[in-house]
């Protein structure tokens, strides 16, 4: 892009970077939001799933009889039928020697997880499409299922896919400095086994599909609660052998995703395969108790970590054994989540060697693919539990441990160990405002004289980097995409001056219709108000790469301030000719919240924006090298990616009578840069802390052996209320990103990342004097009070 | 989502709604505010061919304060339960009430209904244990009362028998000087009990326990009467030791249940301190009412 | 009476009166959202935890996914398309949009009716309060500091306007 684009200064202006009231929220506090089960078709037909019960089995055959006798009952597509229909599930990520069986939207001959889709029925209504989905009979023969990826490696273990030796889907080494060195070196070796446990995403909203082919022209409109329109639209026309300029995918409102809508699903494909094959719109929606099964899973990976110590406590070098149970299959992401752990080991510390090995194991589970934070936050646990044990065997406070091994402020651009090159940061910076808002050394004797009264008081800190704004394209397909990363932008200005911005980002709760706005009228001085934004239709926005990892204001940010410059440059070269001036000659001024060019000197020879918009549509003068309309559109891929960074505290009280946890404050100080709207970014901090701190002290997937999934509704899976959780405090403090013109980092998943350690080491900070030395999430009152007893039993206590 | 077809009766009076369950028989499920039989019917685990709707029945939602007794209506809501000007005693009734999932399940479920249903791990049966309360029951011979230590047959059964229905459930109004509490650990806000520990406790002039009743459940299979523990308290002058020696014995014969929220010996160690806890804050209240 | 028996019901929703013959299984979020259109109040779970699809029933707040809509006969029922009153927002609305009380937007329709009810009951609640009575209301986004924020903004708008109407200064 050779644009010159000055970058935009940290301090707001008319509107950017400051608190306007979100475009999204008219339609949706008044319940007139658009949904994808809120869409009725004429004709519209509904499936139904049927789903193993067993967690492994060969299906010994299917009775579809008495279904496809049922009043309303349309068709009835088992296994047998999938393959003619379409084709098998796509891998979006490639990796050295990844074994990816081929997997079909419906089981072919065996089940290998509880709620793999076996069959489909589609039906008059909803009742009848679930009555038939009841009367279909299979039949299994349970097989052993594996539950533990560590079992799962062993050899003689049960075989997820026969053709998968010790049902190891990957191995990825990821190493950098001389960590044989950095081991000879020690004063000591620090070791911990972590598990960072299975989450379910429960976005508000579950899934859910409309797919309307039409009978005769074969074009086929699909509607998806899903964050990724555009990578659909790249993939599903070859599923179902339709040229993909038939084929139009919508976002509508979406109600929230996490990464679990960062996907291509067997209900999606199976929708669009139906409705090309019925000729009828075919809906389905997700119930709840499906989404626990039926939709990825997050996190999962057993830590094994060693750390080589000097006495003063600096981190020498990490040596780490990570284990990934990615469930049954590949979804669209699962062998890439795991492989960003490693990549963000070393995270806000200078640590010299790191030497890693990441295992992806097969078990018989629902598969494991993006959840907010997707690999980073098990990085960061991981990291800042190692270095509240580090300070606690050294004896040293958890707080200076993180100073003596931070990156300083003046060493960016930062080259890791692990490869990256951090854009920008001051993480001392963020951790003194920290500081300086809790009152440590209070805290500290609050907390001794807590404990002479048998209270448990305890501190957590967490200091964290993430990586944001996927992605340089060039890199993001050495590492394995089987995507770019760039963000595409049009801006145009209608005759009557009112802006029209579309994006290939895909919100679904962000509020890119408000963020994008601030951009554009800031840019070409309009009103916000002014400003309409088009997003999640392949048919309005043809290209885009949509929104996940916290990438689309630093990469779709990008792309329409850029779009709003480039317009705004053939506008000038309008306006100087109106104005009979040189180019060089004219100047963009905001004036009254107006934009308009001036003559250099002589601010009373002027045009508006608008005039020059409606110079540009009559096109009666335009110079001879530009083209009538007003209209630009740029592709932005960006050179790097961006490190937003933070440090949080919690202050815990543990009950030691029945182990449970209350959280009495939690700070956070997040830097993601310059903001766009302080209040949304807050507003996504606030859903990340809930969300790390649900996993901290809530949430965790339970399977049995057998592979029974125990956690399989809200009943049993406990995603917390109003009543469960703080209120927070948060702050920022502002390292603009040199990355982008924008100076803006991304906050999607900052406030998950940072949270989870935090919790779990004030709990710990809370336990450490009677003994313990580490508990493994969720701290359910259960597990802190038994690691309390053992704690107790093995005499590991100190004096108070 | 969607529950199974079933024919739909709505029962205008007690008798009408016994004589329907009596001509459709076992396939029939008494309908009250639904926030039991609904869930499990929309998940398939329960998929009656009838369902006899008695949330119409006039006189049977209410709380009526009779000479020795609180007479609560079946299809009392647990929201009515919670706002509830209660006699001295029966404080737990209240605090139970306010307790149970969130405030729109309480706008609509029933104590009735949530009796019967009988889910080991509801709130419920602690504070009606503790409350000794007397469940009334009109069937097809006429009306019969069950006390509520007789009432938990194992889990989600109960000493109903069919064709009957639970109109009303009678609490005797404790003597004076009397306190009750309940107490509940959950995972989290709006769960069921892991552990619901009610207490009632009646005091004489001199501060000596004359009467004490403990209901405990989520811990056993079923819910009980913690009466070991009951044992301790009655005669004895209520100091932290004693109540704390009394609540060590809540599990008494008792096998505390594991399962995915909690292991039997954590139950066991929670049902101690939240028993101490109930009877603590129940004897308070007894000590703040008049000698 | 066969299993497929319609009933007969009538159901007055947002000030109209509605009358159709529908299937005993019929949930009341169905009715409202399947067989009136009325797709503001949304359903988020099949258990009745997360409180999406709240409405009022007769002036308090319900789980719509688990009422029946035979049991709602004769009942009155709003839902979020019934809280604008002539074209104005209501206090709720109002502030769960200046306080960024929503995000993705799915649990904000049963989540505001939870909150109309609370304030209906409690007029001027405190932040544990208002926790505690959004208790059956889930939101996957916000970590809910916004909306108790809007909650307590709300309330104090409505006392206002309360105060104001009682000294004579209504509007309308």
């Amino acid at each position: 892009m050779a644009l010159p684009i000055e970058p935009r200064p940290a301090q707001p202006g008319r509107v950017l970077g400051r608190v306007v009231r979100r475009k999204e929220d008219p339609r949706l506090i008044t319940g007139t939001g658009s949904y994808v089960d809120d869409l009725r078709l004429p004709g519209m037909l509904h499936m139904a799933v049927v789903r193993s019960p067993h967690a492994h089995a060969r299906i010994t055959g299917i009775d579809t009889g008495r279904a496809r006798s049922m009043p309303g009952v349309r068709a009835v597509i088992t296994g047998e039928e999938v393959k003619d229909l379409c084709g098998p599930m796509p891998v979006g990520w490639s990796l050295q020697g990844l074994k990816a069986p081929v997997k079909y939207p419906l089981a072919l001959d065996r089940v290998r997880h509880v709620g793999e889709a076996v069959a489909v029925v589609v039906a008059e209504s909803p009742a009848a499409a679930a009555d038939g989905a009841e009367a279909v009979q299979v039949g299994y023969e349970p097989l052993p299922a594996v539950t533990d990826p560590e079992a799962a490696m062993q050899d003689g273990s049960p075989l997820v896919w026969d053709d998968v030796p010790n049902n190891i889907a990957a191995r990825f080494p990821l190493s950098g400095g001389d960590i044989e060195d950095a081991f000879r070196k020690a004063d000591r070796v620090v070791k911990l086994r972590l598990v960072n446990q299975r989450l379910v995403p429960v976005p508000m909203e579950p899934r859910g599909v409309v797919a309307q082919a039409h009978p005769i022209s074969g074009e086929l409109t699909l509607w998806s609660s899903t964050q990724i329109p555009h990578i659909l639209h790249a993939l599903l026309p070859g599923l179902l052998n339709v040229p993909e300029t038939r084929v139009r995918i919508v976002a509508p409102d979406v109600g929230g995703g996490f990464g679990c809508k960062l996907n291509l699903y067997a209900e999606e494909i199976l929708a669009g395969a139906l409705s090309l094959k019925l000729g009828r719109p075919v809906k389905w929606i997700e119930r709840r108790s499906e989404h626990f099964m039926a939709t990825i899973h997050g996190r999962d990976q057993i830590n094994h970590v060693e750390a080589a110590v000097s006495g003063d406590g600096r981190i020498l070098g990490i040596r780490a054994r990570i284990i990934a149970d990615i469930g049954a299959y590949h979804q669209l992401l699962t062998p890439a989540i795991p492989t960003f752990t490693p990549f963000m080991m070393s995270g806000v510390y200078a640590i010299p060697a790191l030497d890693v090995e990441v295992i992806e194991v097969f078990t018989n589970k629902t598969p494991t693919d993006a959840y907010r934070g997707a690999g980073r936050p098990e990085a960061t646990y991981l990291l800042e539990r190692l270095v509240d044990t580090v300070a606690r065997e050294l004896g040293l406070d958890p707080v200076e441990v993180r100073r003596r091994n931070f990156i300083k402020a003046d060493q960016f651009p930062y080259n890791t160990v692990s490869g990256l090159t951090y854009d920008s940061g001051d993480y001392e910076g963020a951790l003194n405002k920290l500081l300086e808002k809790i009152d440590y050394e209070g805290f500290r004797r609050q907390q001794q004289e807590a404990r002479q009264q048998g209270r448990l008081l305890g501190i957590g800190f967490s200091t964290y980097v993430e990586i944001c704004g996927l992605a340089p394209s060039r890199i993001w397909g050495a590492l394995g995409a089987g995507i770019g990363g760039w963000e595409s932008a049009t801006v145009r200005i209608s005759p009557a001056g009112r802006v029209t911005v579309v994006t290939g980002t895909s919100p679904h709760g962000q509020g890119h219709q408000t963020s994008w706005s601030q951009i554009v009228a800031e840019t070409l001085g309009v009103n916000y108000e002014d400003v309409e934004v088009l997003h999640g239709d392949t048919a309005v926005a043809p290209h885009g790469l949509d929104t996940y990892g916290s990438r689309s204001a630093a990469v779709g940010g990008t792309a329409v301030y850029m779009a709003s410059v480039k317009l705004r440059e053939k506008a000038r070269r309008i306006a100087a000719h109106v104005l009979e001036a040189t180019v060089d000659d004219v100047e963009f001024q905001v004036v009254d919240g107006q934009g308009r060019f001036h003559v250099k000197g002589a601010p009373q020879r002027h045009v508006t924006l608008a005039q020059v918009a409606a110079a540009a549509f009559t096109a009666h003068n335009l110079p001879d090298d530009v083209e009538p309309g007003m209209e630009a559109t740029v592709f932005y891929d960006p050179t790097n990616f961006t490190y937003p960074f933070g440090a949080h505290a919690c202050i815990v009280e543990v009950d030691p009578e029945d182990g449970r946890v209350k959280i009495l404050r939690y700070v956070a100080v997040d830097d993601c840069g310059n903001v766009i709207n302080p209040q949304l970014v807050e507003g996504q901090v606030h859903g990340g802390l809930a969300q790390g701190i649900a996993q901290a002290l809530y949430e965790g997937v339970v399977y049995d052996e057998q592979g029974q999934l125990l956690t399989a509704s809200l009943t049993d899976y406990a995603v917390p209320t109003a009543a469960d959780l703080p209120s927070f405090e948060t702050d920022r403090t502002v390292t603009p990103s040199p990355t982008n013109p924008l100076g803006v980092k991304g906050v999607g998943e900052a406030g998950t990342i940072g949270s989870t350690p935090c919790v779990v080491n004030a709990v710990i900070d809370a336990l450490a004097h009677l003994g313990v030395r580490h508990i493994d999430m969720p701290l359910r009152p259960s597990r802190v009070w038994a690691a309390i007893q053992q704690a107790k039993a093995s005499g590991g206590g100190q004096p108070a | 989502m969607i529950p199974a077809a079933f024919a739909y009766h709505r029962a205008s009076s007690v008798d009408e709604a016994v004589r329907l369950l009596q001509e459709l028989g076992d396939d029939a499920r008494v309908l009250a505010g639904g926030h039991s039989l609904l869930p499990a019917m929309k998940l398939r685990l329960a998929r009656p061919g009838a369902v006899v709707d008695i949330g119409r029945i006039e006189g049977l939602r209410g709380i009526r304060r009779q000479v020795d007794h609180v007479e609560v209506g079946a299809l009392t809501r647990h929201a009515d339960l919670a706002a509830a000007r209660l006699p001295a005693g029966l404080e737990a009734l209240a605090e139970c009430a306010d307790r149970i999932a969130d405030p729109q399940v309480r706008r609509r479920g029933t104590i009735g209904g949530s009796l019967c249903h009988a889910d080991p791990s509801a709130d419920w049966p602690a504070a009606v244990l503790a409350l000794e309360g007397q469940l009334v029951l009109v069937g097809p011979g006429g009306e019969r009362v069950v006390p509520a230590a007789e009432w938990f047959v194992a889990p989600f059964m109960t000493a109903l028998q069919p064709g009957e229905i639970l109109t009303a459930i009678r609490f005797p109004v404790p003597q004076a000087r009397s306190g009750s509490a309940y107490l509940k650990l959950a995972r989290k806000a709006s769960d069921f009990a892991i552990v619901g520990a009610a207490a009632r406790v009646t005091v004489d002039g001199s501060g000596r326990c004359t009467g004490a009743a403990v209901g405990v459940t989520g811990v056993g299979d079923v819910p009980y009467r913690a009466t070991a523990v009951e044992d301790l308290l009655v005669g004895r002058v209520l100091d932290d030791q004693v109540i704390a020696e009394a609540a060590a014995r809540a599990v008494e014969g008792v096998d505390p249940v594991s399962d995915v929220h909690a292991g039997a010996e954590y139950r066991a160690q929670v049902a101690q301190v939240y028993v101490r806890r109930a009877v603590q804050e129940a004897l308070g209240r007894a000590l703040s009412q008049p000698a | 009476m066969s299993q497929d028996s319609r009933v007969r019901v009538r159901i007055r929703v947002n000030g109209d009166v509605h009358e159709h013959e529908v299937e005993p299984r019929l949930l009341l979020v169905q009715y409202l959202r399947d067989v009136l259109g009325l797709t503001g109040t949304h359903v988020g779970c099949d258990t009745s935890h997360c409180g999406a699809c709240t409405v009022l029933l007769d002036g308090e707040a319900v789980k719509s996914c688990t009422v029946l809509a035979v049991q709602a006969d004769g009942g009155e029922v709003t839902t979020i398309e019934g809280l604008a009153q002539h074209g104005r927002l209501h206090p709720l609305q109002e502030a769960f949009w200046e306080h960024h009380g929503l995000q993705c937007g799915y649990c904000t329709p049963g989540m505001i009716m939870s909150a109309l009810d609370l304030l209906n009951r409690h007029p001027d609640p405190d932040e544990e309060t208002i926790r505690r009575g959004l208790e059956g209301n889930l939101c996957r986004c916000t970590g809910y500091q916004n909306i108790v924020r809007a909650v307590q903004a709300a309330a104090a708008r409505m006392r206002a306007a309360e105060a104001a109407a009682a000294a004579g200064g209504g509007d309308d």
